[in-house]
């Protein structure tokens, strides 16, 4: 009886079916049906194309595309291409939580990548991270790492502050004094940037002189600058971004703190050097995930490069341009990996993940999904350059070692 | 914070008037064009930053920044004639909001067409070789540009005052300025005098802009920043006064490096809480009339 019934049930289905197919086949949604199938993947990318750091924020798009290009030119998933899909988030929280989430509900993204601020990518974290939608930030922050905002969807291709602090302040912290001042972009990249150089110099037993700090996007830093020169300080420790930097050097420069002082900064905008030239950035030490110059050291960097030139008219990558590129591989490579675009699956690939696509060796840490990497100082040239990307000299690496980052348990993960 | 002296708060001061004379030469424009013509020209930064822009063009041809010294001001201040006798002339005489919205809406195409020309990044600007670096002043080093800034504002604004009190030219701008009808009765061409106002004006910015570029290096929104600045300093100094102008541009950037000296983050903050502060007390500024905006 039971089976005859299911039986009956099955020829029934089977003719539902049947006619639906027919229907379909004659119909307009036939076609529908089939695009969704084979709908692109689709990956948000909202990054601050205005405002004081717009010149990195389009080196990060122009290198996202190339890793697109790469993808569907070797097929895609089983033919299903790759689509970036870019967004201002004009450097404001709001504006980015708006478009993420227009991202998410109206272009209906698979991934998001992107962002360049410390306190905008966890405005984009926690509409992903509700969402359900794996974020891969692409810029600084070291709130990013621990417990409070990570979510398993959360990944961080960038570098972090401590990180950064770190690598940069064993360098300089051993050789050019001990009495340090520091001018601070007040915001969350600048802070954490502090408390890093902060924390290193502890093993150095540096003089803290004072942390000045200056509002984000700030065009005058003379009325700053008397006030650094009378704490007649060995180190001056800048830490901000983008058009800041870029600004502040010069002033700098026009003031004459060079001559007693050495500057340093967590990061060194390869855009901000190229936009304010040779003159405001020379002699100044700082850290940076990638440079070009690297590839005579790893043929990864070699070949990402000569795509980049390809499809640029023989432009160089950047710094922040070479994290846009490695944001968005990642997760094609977790894609092509597990064969799906399923968030669990993908996921899971990537924290699989061992890879070199650009910069030398690098993993996913388990607990925070923090990138595990080598961290560069750079000192800036300014004389025989070989061609116009050729501004900065890689003085000292950092190897990828977790030891250099805070540990889990400090981070507030569970074991 | 250690390291507080006589000689940092003498040097925080001169930093202060420094600063206030880029303000001055910025806001000296503006000032004169509304005082002149009643025109809240929104589009003064954009005309800063052309000046900057002119700039890079010249040295791109192979110029040298005391060639873009004269002839910045002068394609500038052309490139504002054809502006006011195109586009602000027709509007003479509709309200004060008229050529607000108008400028205002200009500043943007100005900013795109830039954009559009040299690209969204910037461009660099070096300090012309013989004023790099810092010299001496007393109290401490300060750096030859800003000085060199210091002396073509005074310049700029003595040449104005030459040419506004002391010459035939500048009377009748003045008279003009009181009572347009009663010039034209006179049998003067008012339309022509307000073209030349707009043109000064515009080409002051340019040279503003010029200068700061060393400053600051170049780039499309450099001027958005300044002119919130600059109407605040037009606002403390009174609407339309010159002379209040440079007065309250002094005094703005006092304040802001004051505020810097003691509490860093509150520098930006400082001008806009003075401005509240003037405006309580004297709600027209400085020197200002009452009663020119309605």
């Amino acid at each position: 009886m039971k089976q005859t019934r299911s039986g009956s049930m099955t020829r029934r289905r089977l003719l539902a079916t049947v006619s639906a197919r027919a229907a379909l086949a004659v119909s307009p949604f036939r076609i529908n049906l089939l695009q969704a199938q084979e709908a692109n993947i689709k990956i948000g990318f909202p990054v601050p194309l205005t405002g004081p750091y717009g010149t990195e924020a389009q080196d990060q798009v122009r290198a996202a595309q190339l890793a697109v290009a790469q993808f569907n030119d070797a097929g895609g998933l089983n033919g299903r291409k790759a689509e970036l899909v870019v967004r201002d988030d004009k450097l404001n929280p709001g504006e980015a939580a708006t478009r993420t989430l227009e991202l998410v509900e109206k272009e209906k993204v698979n991934f998001v990548v992107g962002s360049l601020s410390a306190a905008v990518q966890l405005a984009i974290n926690n509409v992903t991270k509700e969402r359900g939608i794996i974020f891969n930030s692409i810029s600084q922050s070291d709130a990013i790492n621990e417990a409070a905002d990570f979510s398993r969807f959360t990944f961080h291709e960038a570098l972090n502050p401590h990180l950064t602090s770190g690598a940069v302040g064993r360098y300089a912290f051993s050789k050019f004094g001990k009495r340090v001042a520091f001018l601070t972009s007040d915001y969350a990249y600048g802070h954490e940037m502090v408390r890093g150089f902060l924390e290193v110099g502890k093993a150095f037993n540096i003089e803290n002189l004072g942390d000045i700090r200056h509002p984000l996007g700030t065009s005058d830093f003379s009325t700053l600058l008397p006030r650094i020169q009378a704490l007649k300080p060995d180190i001056l420790c800048i830490s901000n971004f983008g058009r800041d930097q870029q600004i502040v050097l010069k002033q700098a420069t026009d003031f004459g703190i060079k001559q007693t002082t050495q500057i340093i900064a967590p990061l060194l905008s390869h855009a901000s050097r190229v936009a304010a030239g040779p003159q405001a950035f020379e002699g100044v030490i700082g850290g940076c995930s990638f440079y070009w110059g690297i590839e005579d050291k790893f043929a990864s960097t070699k070949a990402f490069n000569e795509a980049f030139k390809k499809m640029y008219d023989g432009k160089l990558p950047t710094d922040y341009g070479a994290l846009g590129y490695g944001g968005v591989r990642t997760i094609l490579a977790a894609v092509t990996n597990a064969g799906s675009v399923d968030t669990d699956k993908v996921i899971a690939a990537m924290e699989a993940l061992k890879y070199d696509f650009y910069k030398g060796p690098q993993y996913y840490r388990k607990c925070d999904h923090q990138s595990v990497q080598s961290v560069l100082v750079i000192k800036s040239n300014s004389k025989d350059l070989r061609n116009s990307s050729d501004v900065f000299e890689v003085i000292g690496t950092d190897e990828p070692n977790e030891t250099n980052l805070r540990t889990c348990s400090e981070l507030g993960h569970k074991a | 914070m250690a390291g507080l002296s006589i000689n940092l708060i003498a040097l925080q001061l001169f930093t202060g008037l420094a600063l206030g004379a880029i303000y001055v030469l910025f806001a000296i424009g503006l000032s004169l064009i509304f005082g002149m013509l009643t025109v809240v020209n929104f589009a003064h930064g954009a005309f800063y930053m052309i000046g900057a822009y002119a700039g890079v063009y010249i040295f791109m041809l192979g110029g040298d920044f005391w060639i873009c010294l004269i002839l910045v001001p002068l394609a500038v201040g052309l490139f504002g004639l054809a502006v006011e006798r195109v586009l602000i002339r027709p509007l003479y005489g509709r309200g004060i909001d008229y050529p607000l919205l108008l400028t205002f809406g200009l500043s943007y195409v100005m900013v795109e067409l830039i954009r559009i020309a040299f690209g969204k990044t910037g461009f660099p600007f070096d300090t012309p070789e013989n004023l790099q670096g810092a010299v001496n002043i007393g109290v401490g080093y300060f750096p030859l540009y800003r000085l060199f800034v210091i002396g073509a504002t005074a310049a700029v604004l003595l040449a104005l005052w030459l040419f506004l009190e002391k010459t035939s030219f500048g009377l009748i701008i003045r008279a003009g300025a009181r009572d347009p009808q009663i010039v034209r009765v006179l049998g003067v061409d008012v339309a022509r005098v307000w073209l030349i106002v707009f043109g000064v004006g515009t080409a002051i910015a340019g040279l503003a802009g010029l200068l700061a570029a060393p400053l600051q290096g170049v780039i499309p929104e450099m001027g958005s920043t300044i002119l919130a600045e600059a109407f605040v300093v037009t606002v403390v100094g009174g609407m339309g006064s010159i002379g209040g102008a440079v007065l309250a541009g002094l005094l703005v950037g006092v304040v802001v490096s004051m505020t810097s000296l003691f509490a860093p983050e509150m520098g930006k903050v400082s001008i806009f809480a003075l401005m509240a502060l003037v405006l309580i007390v004297r709600p027209q500024g400085f020197f200002g009339r009452a009663g020119l905006m309605s």
